[in-house]
């Protein structure tokens, strides 16, 4: 059955914003997805709120819309567009909601639109829990015993005759929000009431609890024609409880029989049969009872999810991409396998290596959320890594992860109880560590095994990695021999935790090795085990005989990924990094990306010529250079991670392309930049490093508060605060870090009230080409990442820009810069001050890419292969105009999406450290319209109409005035507690006075969470977690209603809902703005 | 921890650890690219005189049990691991691997770059081998390797087989009738693996088991409704015995072959059988039914095949959407049914003008996925209909 030639148009939607459960998997299955369709000579129109993907690049699509994903925005994209068809299963759990809504409106049916990969009623059978129990009796399929409910008490009902505990589980919900196991009566009273809010049609499934089972994956794929393969099992290390995507996993499955695993297979490919997915993957999960063997089936996901990236990377069978054609009428077995060649697709992969994936989580940016892991899932990232072995892979899946603690010994100090069993009854993200120490305390794996419920199979690897670690323990490095070197290798250990056990450094350890002989070799993920040969150079290292790596034939450059995605360095780096690999294999070089996430486009095998599978850590990453003598390696667009390797990179002997390693550490010692700037003429807040409590104090009265505080060496601003006078300093000092010698404490003074500027540009070492200056929308304070901000600036004078462009060419001057500069301004009083400079790629490249047009990653990249600016202006890869972002003709804007709804409790007021996980963009012709789009984008769409409570602090209480005169006489009921509703009385405003939270019900947050609020203004005024503040806003949080914490963020609110309730414009591709067509 | 060498004929050589039982041991060497099911390749009787590698690293994980046998004993010469497992977690396992090749004085070896070996012998070929915790000097092992006959030409089928003829009742496997009847089927042992009983067993057989050289006229005396022409080790051209039973049983009786009984039946009809580079062994073999039209996932163990070519047919499977070609043999028209579709070996045939049909892998899975196991239901169609 060949390609459908009734089709010409087709749409894709992606996944939007990354937020936890949902990540930048979906940019990769996206990006597959585009690249095959386009390949086919389909028009591709695409429609993703986030800009920085992949995906969104306009070579992807011929039409590409960053536009918010809800059914108005997208059927006006329908609207203008016409597609034929619709493919939804690559959007993620968002994808496929919005293309059902669209398909149950009628509004597909109206404008001819079909939709491909699954049809309505298989995803209704998949997603609908109700209907996914019937299906499955119907097919035969075994499912935990189970009920449905809509009101607690029919909840109660239900768990009465399962007993306790129960799963709660609400339909059309992803990453098992709204879920969770009840233990007792009182438990799910709260569950089944969340649980219930959580889901569209208020129905709750409450099921039998599975509750430390082994749980299973498996990818399946199945054609027109019903040819159906299985493409990866998955087995998770971490029992039933929690969530796959918390969870430690495994392929392929370790521990079933073949019987089992044969079972299982049935069972699944009957599962995606009953549900009746014709073209494309499911993932589809199974419940083993580690007693009897009993299985049941947990969920199927009508779509390519997390785990299919997985799959795809740890078999490398692209399912998206083989999805996609699919979903266009192809059979598997008129589909070749890229790896091979010459094999085709309709097969499943044999792995004759392991793959272990880990989960990153983020609880220290959250204080107060439960930091326990369950069936919610909370992680931000994951890591996966290979070997040839579970101890191998599991070794550098823990280096991979760059977590303190993580792997014992090498990774710093860590406590642990004395009641170790016990810590392990309630999984965290330290249980590995708790396994570990439980060993070498000497409880045997049994014990081990069955206080956490982790398979006596994978205790027992740990139990060996515990031992060979053991046989170290307290000897000196030249006492080693070569066997038990080599030994220790085998069992996963990382040079630096061998060097902590010995008491050497890393680089004695690596040296020692060396001279032993004992270097990994590397082998290929070829989808077949070895039995046919493979074309594509996917490679992961393991300590054995022979190595497979391809004699190369050109040049080659080493890009270094940024690993692990998490606050403060996501997908926006990988963005960076994909760049390059592409800019320069065009430009002639072997591209050899290193990198260990596999959610990514740059883990894609298809996006570089080479790709090694491996931890970005300095062991890794050295010994790649040493299998591939590359002509240098790219730090700078991976983020701090690879930029942090820059030192030793150069030690052994690699070139560091671009900006040299000495002027990276010249940008990030506070204390050396600070002299430079100085001797440059710029201004530098008042700062100074404090050991002690004594000398911040010192510091902090010289410069005067209030002061921003943090540890040097940080991203993403952790553990930074704003410090308003002594007794806070001494707070902090006590909590957050601990300062010492060598860590110490930068205190600076903090700029109040400042306009935050971002500008980000490209040096050749003669040319400086600012890409944009990006004003930010909330004051200097907020962390960059999260607030939001705009291209072209709106408040800035000529001046003042002028002069951030003159300070962005003589910071770049002076770090001699190669590559991009990221720089960091906060205007106040008329002045521009330095905030900081980052030699690398910073989250606003792919921004400001997507607002300009300019590719100012690939640009980077050809820069640091030494060609010049000017070459590129010729060949036209960058425009002739220097400063085209002041003169756009729209307005494009940046806004932050933050997790607080995944975190119950959590405040959500935006302070210096950064706590969001993606971001999305939204561009229209107005400002006003623009910041609208990028709200709804966010998910907290601004309303039109209704209710606004306003609460604020004193000092703005007198600009307050103005925005809320405004929402009133749009018609808005003004809310507001007694202090500012007096005020705003006094303004001649209409307010409704309504009780603060310490004064009885109904209250604030009472409204709010009864939805009688649609958006809450509230400036934080004292601190802590029991003001009145922290209940509005975390029943915001909860509610889902739009909170805007800053003055100017409210100002920007105003401006958004005036321009919702004008006419709308008609929605723009990026490839109509990046041509200068709009007026 | 034992030292032990894994030598093969052309002088390769690896290091590794003894596991099972220590010792010396020969045969042809052949790899396996299942990552499950290591029990059910130990017992089956097709790998009878071969030294099996996994190229799955870690093999022993679920441990062995007493349900899981193909046969009543462990069949390979020799077991080749990168990883085995130290401790087996399982609810049915009842020992480890390790207790179970040295209870059965199986020698093996682990710790020893698998995936080298594998790559090896897909470029060289299988070939013959040896692993020793005796003699650990590869050169004067190597030697030693180089005097073993080869497997070109071994007739092994005989020796794996059962001495005598026995029901599938006595080993506990009985028929489950189909639409409310039984067939008597004479299943020929030339390594028979026991989900085959166990499958036949589905499909209404009733099984009776007979020793490879049974000759055909005590089965057509029999009455039986089928036969069913077993897997098995060895050269088919060198089981000229097997041959000439398949050519007096087909016409006379519904046949069904696999694997060895497909490569019979193939010489029976007057094609020839020739060896495979390095065979396929594994549970993911794509198979094209061009009867249906439909792929299926299947499991191999063979490193034999029947040359289309020898039918006068082209040796690559037919384009999609394409019928099965048809053949002249020695039995009337034949269509070249199934077809791998990694490497284009023909996998199966269908007889025209005589009730009877083959194919070369395992639709008995045991270990792979079941994919295959209709044609047990054919089968029973064919006797049904036959009758
Ligand atoms: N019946 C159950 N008993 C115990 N745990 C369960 C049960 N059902 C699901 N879970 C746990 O909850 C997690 C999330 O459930 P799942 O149905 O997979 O939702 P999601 O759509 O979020 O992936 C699972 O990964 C599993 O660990
Ligand atoms: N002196 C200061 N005055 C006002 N705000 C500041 C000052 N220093 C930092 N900030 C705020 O803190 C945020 C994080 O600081 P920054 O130095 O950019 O750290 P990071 O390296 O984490 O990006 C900035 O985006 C800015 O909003
Ligand atoms: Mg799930
Ligand atoms: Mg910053």
């Amino acid at each position: 059955m060949p390609r459908r030639d009734d089709l010409q148009t087709i749409m894709v939607i992606g996944s939007g914003p990354i937020i936890i459960g949902q990540a930048c998997e979906f940019d990769y299955s996206g990006t597959q997805a585009c690249k095959v369709l386009k390949a086919e000579g389909y028009r591709i129109v695409l429609v993703n709120s986030n800009p920085a993907t992949i995906m969104t690049d306009p070579e992807f699509a011929d039409r590409t819309y960053v536009e918010p994903l809800t059914p108005e925005s997208v059927l006006a994209v329908i609207e203008r567009e016409r597609p034929d068809a619709l493919l939804p299963t690559l959007g993620g759990q968002t994808g496929l909601n919005l293309a059902v809504s669209l398909a149950e409106s009628g509004a597909l049916e109206s404008y001819g639109v079909g939709l491909i990969g699954a049809d309505l009623e298989a995803i209704r059978r998949a997603e609908d829990r109700r209907r996914f129990v019937e299906t499955m009796n119907q097919a035969g399929l075994p499912l935990p015993r189970s009920g449905f409910a809509h009101s607690i008490e029919e909840a109660a009902a239900v768990a009465g005759e399962l007993g306790f505990p129960v799963m709660v589980r609400p339909s059309f919900v992803l990453g098992g929000g709204g879920t969770g196991l009840a233990r007792s009566p009182q438990d799910l009273e709260r569950i089944a009431a969340d649980g219930i809010a959580t889901s569209p049609i208020g129905e709750v499934l409450v099921e039998e609890s599975v509750e430390g089972w082994k749980e299973f994956e498996l990818e399946v794929m199945r054609d027109r024609a019903d040819n159906a393969v299985v493409v990866c099992s998955v087995e998770n290390v971490d029992p039933m409880g929690v969530h796959t995507g918390d969870s430690i996993t495994v392929a392929p499955a370790q521990t079933l029989t073949d019987r089992e695993y044969q079972d299982m297979r049935d069972a699944s490919l009957a599962c995606i049969r009953a549900v009746g997915v014709e073209t494309g993957g499911s993932n589809i999960q199974f419940a083993v009872n580690p007693e009897d063997g009993r299985m049941v089936v947990i969920e199927m996901n009508p779509r390519v999810s997390r785990s299919s990236a997985l799959a795809s990377k740890a078999t490398g069978f692209p399912i998206a991409k083989i999805a996609a054609r699919l979903a266009v009428g192809y059979r598997l077995d008129e589909i070749t396998n890229d790896i091979t060649g010459e094999t085709q697709a309709c097969f499943e992969p044999a792995l004759d290596y392991v793959v272990v994936k880990v989960p990153r989580w983020a609880f220290e940016k959250f204080p107060g959320a439960d930091p326990t892991l369950g069936t919610k899932m909370k992680s931000v990232g994951e890591v996966m890594a290979v070997g040839r072995t579970f101890k191998e892979a599991w070794g550098k899946a823990l280096r991979s992860l760059e977590r303190a603690g993580a792997s014992l010994g090498g990774d710093g100090p860590h406590d642990v109880p004395d009641d170790v069993l016990g810590a392990l009854a309630t999984p965290t993200e330290g249980r590995m560590t708790l396994v570990e120490t439980a060993l070498q305390r000497g409880h045997p794996v049994e014990d081990v095994a069955a206080a956490s419920k982790i398979d006596p199979w994978f205790v027992d690897q740990i139990a060996q990695v515990t031992e060979a670690a053991a046989r170290l323990q307290g000897r000196r490095l030249p006492k080693v021999g070569t066997d038990e070197l080599a030994a220790a290798k085998r069992a996963g250990l990382a040079d630096r935790r061998i060097a902590a056990l010995l008491g050497a450094t890393e680089r004695e350890v690596r040296a020692a090795r060396r001279a032993a002989g004992v270097r990994p070799v590397y082998k290929t993920v070829d989808t077949c085990a070895g039995e046919f040969r493979a074309r594509t150079p996917y490679y992961y290292s393991t300590y054995e005989q022979v190595s497979e790596v391809a004699p190369a034939e050109k040049p080659r450059v080493v890009i270094l990924g940024s690993g692990p995605n998490r606050i403060g360095q996501g997908i926006e780096f990988d963005y960076a990094c994909v760049h390059a690999a592409f800019a320069l294999r065009e430009a002639g070089f072997e591209t050899v990306m290193v990198n260990c996430n596999p959610e990514t486009v740059s883990t894609d095998y298809d996006t570089s010529d080479r790709l090694y599978f491996e931890p970005v850590a300095a062991e890794d990453v050295i010994a790649v250079c040493e299998a591939e003598e590359p002509e240098g390696v790219v730090v700078q667009l991976g983020g701090q991670t690879p930029l942090g390797l820059a030192a030793d990179l150069e030690a052994e002997g690699y070139q560091v392309l671009g900006t040299s390693p000495s002027s990276i550490d010249l940008a990030e010692d506070r204390g050396k930049f600070g002299a430079l700037l100085t001797r440059l003429g710029a201004l530098l807040p008042p700062h100074g490093e404090a050991t002690s409590l004594e000398e911040a104090t010192a510091v902090a009265e010289r410069i005067g508060y209030p002061v921003v505080v943090r540890p040097s060496y940080v991203l993403g601003g952790r553990a930074m605060e704003i410090v308003y006078g002594e007794d806070e300093l001494e707070r902090y000092l006590a909590q957050a870090t601990a300062a010492g010698p060598q860590h110490p404490v930068l205190v600076d003074r903090f700029l109040e009230g400042a306009i935050e500027i971002d500008v980000d540009a490209v040096s050749d070492g003669d040319e400086v080409f600012i890409g944009a200056v990006m004003e930010h929308i909330e004051e200097a304070g907020v962390h960059s990442g999260d607030s939001s901000c705009v291209i072209p600036p709106v408040s800035i004078s000529d001046d003042e820009l002028a002069e951030v462009e003159r300070l962005t060419r003589v910071i770049a001057a002076a770090l001699e810069v190669k590559g991009l500069l990221n720089v960091q301004f906060a205007l106040k009083d008329e002045r521009v001050w330095v905030l900081e400079a980052n030699p690398r790629a910073s989250r606003t490249v792919p921004f400001v890419s997507k607002a300009t047009g300019v590719p100012l990653a690939k640009m980077a990249a050809r820069v640091l292969v030494g060609e010049s600016i000017a070459t590129l202006r010729e060949e036209g890869l960058i425009p002739q105009e220097p400063a085209l972002y002041r003169n756009l003709r729209h307005v494009a804007v940046k806004a932050a999406v933050l997790p607080f709804g995944r975190f119950p409790g959590v405040d959500t007021v935006l302070g210096p450290e950064m706590r969001s996980t993606g971001e999305v963009m939204g561009v229209a012709t107005s400002l006003g319209l623009s910041l609208a789009k990028a709200a709804a984008a966010t998910g907290a769409a601004l309303p039109e109409k209704g209710s606004v409570f306003v609460s604020v602090a004193n000092r703005d209480k007198r600009a307050i005035v103005f925005p809320v005169k405004r929402l009133s006489d749009l018609g808005f009921r003004i809310l507001a507690t007694g202090g500012t509703a007096g005020l705003l009385r006094r303004a001649g405003i209409d307010v409704q006075e309504v009780a603060k939270v310490s004064e009885g019900h109904p209250n604030a947050a009472d409204l709010i969470r009864e939805g009688q609020v649609d958006m809450v203004i509230n400036t934080p005024f004292g601190r802590g977690p029991r003001t009145d503040g922290y209940f509005i806003r975390t029943a915001a949080a909860a509610a889902g209603v739009p909170c805007v914490t800053t003055l100017p963020g409210a100002f920007a609110a105003v401006q958004g809902i005036e321009a919702l309730r004008r006419d709308g414009e008609e929605p723009w591709s990026l490839q109509e703005y990046h041509r200068g067509l709009r007026p | 921890m034992t030292e032990a060498v894994l030598v093969l004929e052309d002088g390769t050589a690896f290091r590794g650890e003894s596991f099972g039982a220590p010792g010396e041991t020969f045969g042809e060497i052949v790899f396996n690219t299942g990552m499950t099911g290591y029990q059910e390749v130990l017992t089956d009787p097709s790998y009878a005189r071969q030294i099996v590698v996994m190229t799955y690293p870690h093999v022993g994980n679920y441990g062995v049990n007493g349900d899981d046998p193909e046969s009543k004993a462990i069949q390979v010469s020799g077991f080749v691991v990168r990883e085995a497992a130290r401790r087996a977690s399982s609810w049915r396992a009842e020992r480890s691997l390790d207790q179970e090749l040295s209870g059965s004085g199986v020698v093996a070896i682990e710790g020893i770059d698998t995936r080298a070996l594998t790559l090896h012998i897909r470029e060289a070929g299988a070939m013959r081998a040896a692993i020793s915790t005796d003699d650990l000097d590869p050169r004067s092992l190597g030697g030693r390797v180089r005097q073993q006959p080869e497997m070109l030409g071994a007739d092994l089928a005989g020796s794996v087989s059962t001495r005598r003829p026995y029901e599938a009742t006595d080993i506990g496997i009985q028929p489950v009738p189909r639409n409310g009847r039984t067939f008597r089927v004479a299943a020929l042992d030339w390594g028979i693996k026991r989900n085959s009983l166990r499958l036949l067993a589905r499909s209404g057989g009733h099984a009776t088991v007979f020793p490879a050289m049974t000759p055909a006229g005590e089965i057509l005396a029999g009455g039986y409704d089928g036969v069913f022409l077993s897997n098995g080790p060895g050269d088919p051209a060198a089981t000229e015995y097997a041959v000439r039973t398949a050519r007096e049983l087909l016409g006379k009786v519904p046949v069904f072959g696999i694997c060895l009984g497909h490569q019979i039946v193939g010489r029976a009809i007057g094609g020839a059988t020739y060896k495979l580079k390095f065979g396929h062994r594994g549970s993911n073999q794509p198979v094209l039914d061009s009867d249906s039209g439909r792929v299926e996932v299947t499991s191999h163990n063979h490193g034999f095949a029947v040359d289309p070519a020898s039918f006068g047919a082209a040796a690559a499977p037919p384009a999609p959407g394409r019928e099965a070609p048809v053949v002249d043999t020695e039995v009337g028209r034949a269509a070249l049914t199934h077809w791998n579709l990694n490497d284009g070996t023909l996998e199966g045939l269908r007889l025209l003008d005589v009730p009877g049909f083959c194919v070369q892998y395992h639709p008995e899975a045991a270990p792979g996925p079941h994919d295959a196991a209709y044609l047990f239901e054919r089968f029973a169609d064919l006797m049904e209909r036959s009758t």
